[in-house]
């Protein structure tokens, strides 16, 4: 590595970052809200040493109420073999960590069913005219509608579906991860498409002379080909979903990220802005996390490893 | 191989229509073909004359809108691996290595007639036909052109065709890669005695390899201009052929035909005449040093 090749793939971001920071603390104080002066990087840090403490606080509590609860059973039990115990979970408020937690697996859980649906869709429209001509209008009209549009929809419809006495998903996190299955679908879809139609005319012309069956064609030469824009369109999906969850979360007040920005905005104390931007860079460093765990996925599936994956 | 006069294959008046917004385009007008079994036929033209829609049409990949193909009786209208195609830029499939290429073709000729090992050592067969057998296991972006097109045609060759169908086999190869190459087919054809016809805008190559030459009228309404059959004994040498009379016969014969009676009307019949003369000087000059090396 030479030193233009250091500068640029070390210093300059690192200096990009610094200037960003010294901007913001140097800005940050001269603004004063109805919260008090917006809080600079430290602060920001501090409140999140605050954050990672009360999850701390929140876990042992919750230790300590299942050691009460078990040492009063056992006492119970000592004293009337009979007697009737009962074990009741803990129902602590969420922390921060929690809530980052609940939004991963809400988005991964709406992504995962999208894919499930999309990619199978998108190879059948790509492989098949009269399937695309009859799928892509109403792709057309729900591509640009915002997902959180469906959310009232999407709500209405699954309160008066999924009714049980003993659910095992909550309302509210079937509510989100369908909200982010609805955005995933029509990035996914339309790359995939495009992808499955683009197949080399070759490969099509070795595929019939070799008479591969629908499967096997599929399989041997469909998928491969069309992998990387499938991945093209699956990135662009989970970049959209995780934006609309964090909305999605705020809006409809369900668990997670979004919620906990929510609340802290409601709460209005004079850690609160500290505590949303903590969340604001956390959401921004997941969202990078998550793009960059689906880059490292398609390099693991593509055949194509010498291809310049950004 | 067979002396036997049987029409193994037979292109019957095949015409061929392409929708254009203008109405249909005939690019093909009753071309006549009989090819025997063993025979190495190949078809010259200028480009656009329509030399691979008459080979799609053989391997069913193009539908004739009128006339047909006929192979040992049976009339061809779909593609299949006993026509078995290599195409111009070897259609290998990057994601597969060269024996895997090979065994896909392989596994869906043979699923259920060949053992697993059996097909095993079919496919390395076939590979170390082409010389590919120190490179089986490399994907085709770890190969050289030339090496990706001997595959391509251990591909078509493992399909035990009835008929092996080559689409410009050797035009995007450069010269030394395509005189190995052409080397090689023969080799091959004197061992297995194949049926190929070879589409080929090379006419050294044609005369090289094939029993007869076909040459085409240029387009629009393309078909069959005439027929040079090469009276070369096998096995043949191109070294050797180049003082060969018949030899001189077949190229002066297929290069009149292509400059002096099918010039391309674009294109004034001298300036490609002129082209043509130089060449053929560089293979009298060419002789006395070619003959000291060998």
């Amino acid at each position: 590595m030479n030193t233009k090749q250091l500068f640029q793939t070390l210093v300059a971001p690192f200096l990009g970052i610094l200037l960003f920071l010294a901007i913001w603390q140097i800005g940050a104080p001269k603004i004063v809200t109805s919260l008090g002066a917006v809080p600079g990087p430290v602060q920001v840090f501090e409140q999140f040493t605050g954050l990672i403490d009360e999850h701390q606080a929140a876990r042992q509590k919750e230790v300590e109420f299942y050691q009460r609860q078990e040492e009063r059973n056992a006492t119970a039990l000592a004293e009337d073999p009979n007697a009737e115990v009962s074990i009741r979970p803990y129902t602590g408020k969420a922390t921060f960590f929690d809530q980052i937690v609940t939004s991963i697996v809400t988005v991964m859980t709406g992504f995962v069913l999208a894919g499930f649906i999309a990619i199978p869709l998108g190879i059948v429209a790509g492989l098949s005219q009269t399937v695309y001509a009859a799928l892509n209008p109403l792709i057309q009209l729900f591509k640009p509608v915002s997902p959180l549009a469906w959310l009232p929809i999407v709500t209405m419809i699954v309160s008066a579906v999924y009714v049980s006495d003993d659910p095992t998903f909550d309302k509210s996190f079937i509510n989100s991860a369908l909200t982010v299955l609805l955005c995933c679908l029509w990035p996914t879809i339309i790359n995939t498409t495009v992808g499955v139609a683009n197949i080399s005319k070759d490969l099509q012309n070795v595929s019939k002379v070799l008479r591969l069956s629908w499967w096997t064609h599929v399989r041997k030469i469909v998928l491969p080909s069309a992998i990387p824009m499938i991945f093209t369109g699956l990135r662009l999906s989970l970049g959209i979903a995780w934006m609309v969850l964090i909305a999605a979360e705020m809006l409809a007040q369900n668990p997670g990220l979004g919620k906990f920005v929510w609340d802290e905005f409601q709460n209005g104390s004079s850690n609160s802005l500290g505590r949303i931007m903590v969340a604001v860079i956390v959401i921004g460093l997941i969202g990078f996390a998550l793009d960059r765990g689906m880059l490292l996925l398609q390099r693991q599936v593509s055949w194509d490893k010498s291809a310049a994956l950004r | 191989m067979t002396t036997k006069h049987t029409d193994h294959l037979l292109i019957s008046q095949v015409s061929i229509d392409f929708p254009t917004p203008q109405g249909p385009f005939r690019a093909l007008d009753k071309v006549d073909l009989r090819i025997e079994k063993g025979e190495f036929v190949s078809i010259i033209g200028h480009s656009g004359c329509g030399k691979s829609t008459v080979l799609n049409i053989v391997a069913g990949l193009y539908q004739a809108t009128e006339g047909g193909v006929i192979l040992d009786g049976r009339e061809v209208n779909e593609p299949g691996p006993e026509r078995a195609v290599v195409f111009q830029n070897h259609s290998l499939l990057p994601w597969l290595t060269a024996y895997e290429n090979v065994e896909l073709a392989v596994k869906q000729v043979f699923k259920g007639k060949k053992s697993k090992a059996e097909m095993r050592e079919w496919i390395e067969h076939n590979l170390t036909l082409v010389h590919m057998d120190h490179a089986m296991h490399k994907r085709p972006d770890e190969i050289s052109g030339g090496m990706k097109q001997r595959v391509g045609i251990a591909r078509a060759l493992a399909m035990q065709p009835q008929v092996l169908l080559l689409d410009e086999p050797f035009g995007a190869l450069d010269a030394l890669t395509r005189a190995h190459l052409q080397d090689s087919m023969m080799e091959i054809q004197a061992t297995l005695g194949n049926t190929v016809i070879m589409i080929t805008h090379d006419v050294d190559e044609a005369v090289l390899l094939s029993d007869r030459i076909v040459m085409m009228s240029n387009g629009p309404a393309a078909s069959v201009g005439d027929i040079v059959q090469v009276n070369l004994p096998r096995p043949r040498n191109r070294v050797a052929m180049a003082e060969s009379v018949e030899y001189m016969r077949c190229r002066k014969a297929v290069l009149s035909f292509l400059y002096e009676r099918h010039g391309r009307k674009t294109v004034s019949v001298s300036v490609e005449d002129e082209e043509v003369q130089p060449a053929r000087d560089n293979i009298v000059t060419l002789k006395p040093s070619t003959a000291k090396a060998a």
